[in-house]
């Protein structure tokens, strides 16, 4: 073992591992993930996010370790010293595939990042399960225990009606991956709001207020953490979505601005994402000191009055 | 590490939406947690009351009783509704989407509101194929339920009524009459006697099953008559390190299915450096056709007792836990009658008969929901989390219940202690074969004239402890044979001579898992049964890892299309579909519950080819 310095007083102790045949060293305590990353390999993740404990839910970045009876999920197993570790073989590409296969028939992954290039990548045919079933408006009735038993014709699927209750933002679960991130933003990793929950078990576990009561009649502070966390689209401004509807969301064209909060002393960090000189989306820079990319309502969702004209 | 590593949380608002608990409820919630002292907590509002408010950090130190909580509410009203989870949520300081998602988790809750009185029909494996149970042909009112856990009087039927004294009954064997009249309101009656369930019983000279049917499963005095006790006395004789050498020495391995080395886990708790640790005895048995933990238990619970108290003396634990599957009502009587008795007559307790070590043990009742066997869904479901795996590492025997050490360990693999203590390891480890140590309980089911739980010395074959429990049912031939349960695998009538060790099943390339043998004979439908561990695994999955969740519909769905395939050309490639699957939920999945989810299909594919391309 070396020991390098990084910052002051602190010293972190490497250690030295084996990716991909490759010897490498990382610092005690990153995970395989971060290992990976430094040494260039390009390790699928879905669910992982950069403010967030990671669940390990997805199941998209597993490793195989040599020793270990199944793979390990690199974005929380640590670095342990004489790890071997092939992130690209028969075995890992499979259970990306699938994993990428399972997600794509049942979700509906149009606005994940990077999701179509893995695709390719691995080889993935969600199509292979069968078309995707229909909307389904009981997902929130699900009685835990029982289900409808299938026929095989179509792929089951997580698709329903968007949630529109409030002026703030949308929850379109349709693409909800069960990451996590957003119940662990909204409570104790972050907010310690807790207006969301898992409920339900299985497949017909679902991210929910309690008794999916409308977020208006729930906890919600509407600070909006949840969407600054949630990697597919799921949660999104109200404007955003309004805008996808109508087919002028034009991300391409959009500028992104870093600026203070005006609206209190504790000076959180804001990305003013505009399009056509209107502010369009709110978010704050996950790796900014004050923030880690959090808000409140008037810093993600209180810009209006940047825009109101004087009308002469 | 979020699941264990909980920051401390500061002061929360709560918001409780509209719905106020009834008097019932209230009641309910108060059994446990007494009368609600402020208004901040759900007390009558008073003059002072809305300015003071107390608690927080320390109410949400009670999140353990959570689901004890739940449990006292649903068993007073029969469901819960939004009034008892806003009077719940005040009481412990715990947010209601919260309460929702624990209690959404389990299946024997439900937060719709529905009659008081739920008859619950098993239409798993063994019941479907001894009887035709499925969740079709229910009789109406009735709900469809997994495994109830007594396949050896299959078909099996529970009640739950709710109630100022709620009802918890089992009936078994039940015709659809029998059924008929429960759902009307008829009582169970009186259960078969405990020992009905081990047709080797009573004999003395039996090992585990030594005091079943012999000693009164309610009298400490006959548990004590018959040897009870001595095994703990001992222990304290002989100290701590040299009871877990004499575990090691024993060659114990876990008997819940994974077999782990008993002792090495024991070395290992007791080996941390922090001091604060648990117990638990893992009597979750949910796996389909095992039903050897409940006939223990209600046959001779102070055995649990005492193994429990030596495993805790020997790894240095101050508090137990039993976690038992909530449809087991006898063996619940049974067991809090033992802990009370053995509480008073101080065989725990503080400075436990004289020996200086304190240890307590709390009953703790699951909800009707498989994965929660799994030795860390466990712990957050005892500690008031949905009963999600954690992943691992780190293990169980360095961060477990609360962040603490913990030993989990199966009924049976404590119960095994007894005989190793009163002895010494080396005999015990005389008994069995080369790699399989010491007596094994199976649970025979299926077309076998005499189904029950048999005890055996390791090594015996398949086709002797179909002999045990009487042979084959007149008439019958054999088909398949299921081992370990829906996570383990089948095997075919060639497959009699089979040594039941753990080495000679893995050479088999199959598994002994919970010890399960079920014998289903040429007039079981193998699709049916193919189907139904498919849609188990789907049922129990707790939904956190995509490879089980979608894994356990999509193996589901590739099922329901074979059963139309099969034989033709199309078949090959749901075929192949099920091999992708199972290697991805084996190899990707967090727990042991995805990892296994394809064992058995694979194997009635492979072994038993129950479709063709």
């Amino acid at each position: 073992m070396s020991t390098q310095v990084t910052s002051g007083l602190q010293v972190r102790k490497s250690v030295e591992l084996t990716i991909d045949g490759k010897k490498i060293t990382a610092p005690e305590g990153s995970t395989l993930l971060d290992a990976c990353r430094a040494s260039g390999k390009d390790i699928p993740t879905l669910c992982y996010g950069d403010t967030i404990t990671p669940k390990n839910a997805c199941r998209v970045c597993m490793v195989e370790l040599e020793g270990s009876r199944t793979l390990v999920p690199s974005c929380s197993r640590k670095v342990e010293p004489g790890m071997v570790v092939n992130t690209d073989n028969d075995r890992t590409r499979l259970s990306r595939k699938l994993v990428l296969e399972l997600l794509g028939s049942s979700v509906d992954l149009s606005l994940t990042k990077n999701v179509a290039r893995w695709n390719e990548s691995y080889g993935a045919e969600p199509m292979r399960f069968g078309s995707p079933s229909f909307h389904h408006s009981d997902r929130d009735e699900a009685v835990t225990g029982h289900h409808h038993a299938p026929d095989g014709k179509t792929a089951e699927s997580v698709h329903q009606p968007v949630k529109i209750d409030n002026s703030l933002y949308i929850r379109d679960y349709s693409k909800c991956i069960l990451c996590y991130q957003c119940v662990d933003a909204c409570g104790e990793q972050w907010q310690n709001t807790f207006a969301i929950t898992t409920a339900g078990r299985g497949f017909d576990a679902r991210i929910s207020t309690e008794f999916a009561v409308d977020l208006t009649d729930s906890a919600c502070v509407y600070c909006g953490n949840c969407i600054q966390v949630c990697p597919t689209g799921a949660l999104m401004f109200t404007t955003e979505y309004e805008m996808r509807e109508a087919g002028t969301w034009h991300e391409e064209e959009q500028t992104q601005t870093d600026t203070i909060c005006p609206y209190c002393g504790v000076g959180c960090a804001l990305t003013l994402h505009v399009q056509d000189n209107t502010i369009v989306k709110v978010s704050s820079p996950s790796d900014h000191s004050v923030t880690h990319g959090n808000l409140c309502i008037k810093g993600r969702f209180g810009f209006q009055h940047v825009q109101n004209n004087k009308i002469d | 590490m979020a699941t264990f590593s909980r920051k401390v949380k500061d002061a929360m608002d709560l918001k409780i939406s509209s719905g106020k608990a009834t008097t019932e409820e209230r009641d309910a919630v108060d059994s446990l947690l007494g009368p609600a002292p402020e208004t901040s907590q759900g007390a009558e509002r008073d003059a002072v009351g809305l300015r003071v408010s107390h608690g927080g950090e320390s109410l949400r130190e009670l999140r353990h009783l959570l689901l004890p909580i739940l449990h006292a509410v649903n068993d007073r009203v029969g469901f819960i509704s939004r009034g008892a989870i806003n009077y719940i949520s005040q009481r412990l300081d715990v947010a209601p989407a919260e309460i929702y998602g624990v209690a959404t988790f389990y299946a024997l809750f439900d937060t719709n509101e529905r009659p008081a009185r739920q008859v619950h029909v098993c239409v798993d494996l063994a019941c479907r194929a001894m009887a035709g149970c499925t969740e079709e042909n229910l009789p109406e009112g009735s709900v469809a339920s997994p495994c109830l856990g007594t396949c050896e009087r299959a078909p099996a039927v529970l009640l739950i009524e709710a109630g100022v004294s709620p009802r918890f009954e089992v009936l078994a064997p039940a015709t659809r009459n029998d059924i008929v009249e429960l759902v009307g309101g008829k009582s169970a009656g009186i259960e078969q006697p405990v020992n009905a369930g081990a047709p080797q019983t009573p004999d003395s000279s039996l090992v585990l099953l030594t005091r079943v049917g012999i000693a009164d499963p309610l009298s400490i005095d006959d548990y004590i008559k018959h040897n009870g006790f001595t095994a703990l006395r001992r222990a304290f004789e002989i100290g701590p390190e040299k009871v877990i050498n004499e575990v090691t020495a024993s060659g114990l391995v876990g008997r819940g299915g994974a077999a782990f080395p008993t002792g090495r886990k024991w070395a290992a708790v007791a080996s941390q450096p922090v001091k604060t640790r648990y117990l638990i005895c893992n009597a979750d048995e949910s796996e389909p056709g095992t039903f050897k933990d409940r006939v223990m238990l209600e046959g001779d619970p102070f055995a649990l007792v005492e193994s429990m108290t030596i495993a805790a003396f020997a790894t240095g634990c101050q508090h137990g836990y039993i976690y038992l599957r909530g449809e087991y009502p006898r063996a619940m009587r049974h067991l809090e009658n033992a802990l009370s008795i053995a509480r008073k007559k101080n065989y725990l307790g503080d400075n436990i008969l004289n020996s200086g070590f304190n240890f307590e043990i709390t009953m703790f009742k699951g909800a009707g929901a498989y994965i929660c066997g799994e030795e860390t869904a466990i712990f957050n479901s005892i500690e008031g989390f949905r009963g999600e795996p954690r992943n691992k590492p780190p293990f169980p025997v360095e961060v477990g219940l609360f962040g603490k050490p913990t030993v989990v360990n199966n009924v049976e693999t404590l119960l095994n202690v007894l005989p190793i203590i009163q002895s010494t390891g080396e005999k015990y480890a005389s008994w069995g074969s080369t790699g399989s140590k010491g007596k094994k309980l199976f649970c025979v089911s299926g077309a076998v004239k005499t189904p029950g739980v048999y005890e055996v010395t390791f090594g015996a074959t398949l086709r002797q402890l179909i002999e045990l429990a009487g042979g084959l049912k007149t008439g019958s031939s054999i088909q398949a044979i299921l081992l370990g349960g829906a996570a383990g695998g089948f095997v075919g009538p060639e497959d009699l001579d089979l040594e039941l060790t753990i080495e000679a099943a893995r050479a088999a390339g199959t598994t002994l898992g919970s010890g399960v043998i079920m014998v289903l004979d040429q007039t079981v439908d193998m699709v049916d049964q193919l189907q139904r561990i498919a849609a188990f695994f789907r049922d129990e999955s707790c939904g956190q890892c995509v490879p089980c969740r979608v894994g356990t519909v999509r193996q589901q769905e590739a099922l329901a299309r074979l059963v139309k395939s099969s034989g033709t050309a199309s078949a090959s490639v749901d075929l192949q579909l099920l091999r992708d699957l199972g290697q991805v939920m084996r190899d990707a999945s967090i727990c042991g519950l995805g990892q296994t989810a394809h064992n058995a299909i694979d194997s009635a594919l492979t072994r038993l080819k129950v479709f063709s391309a």
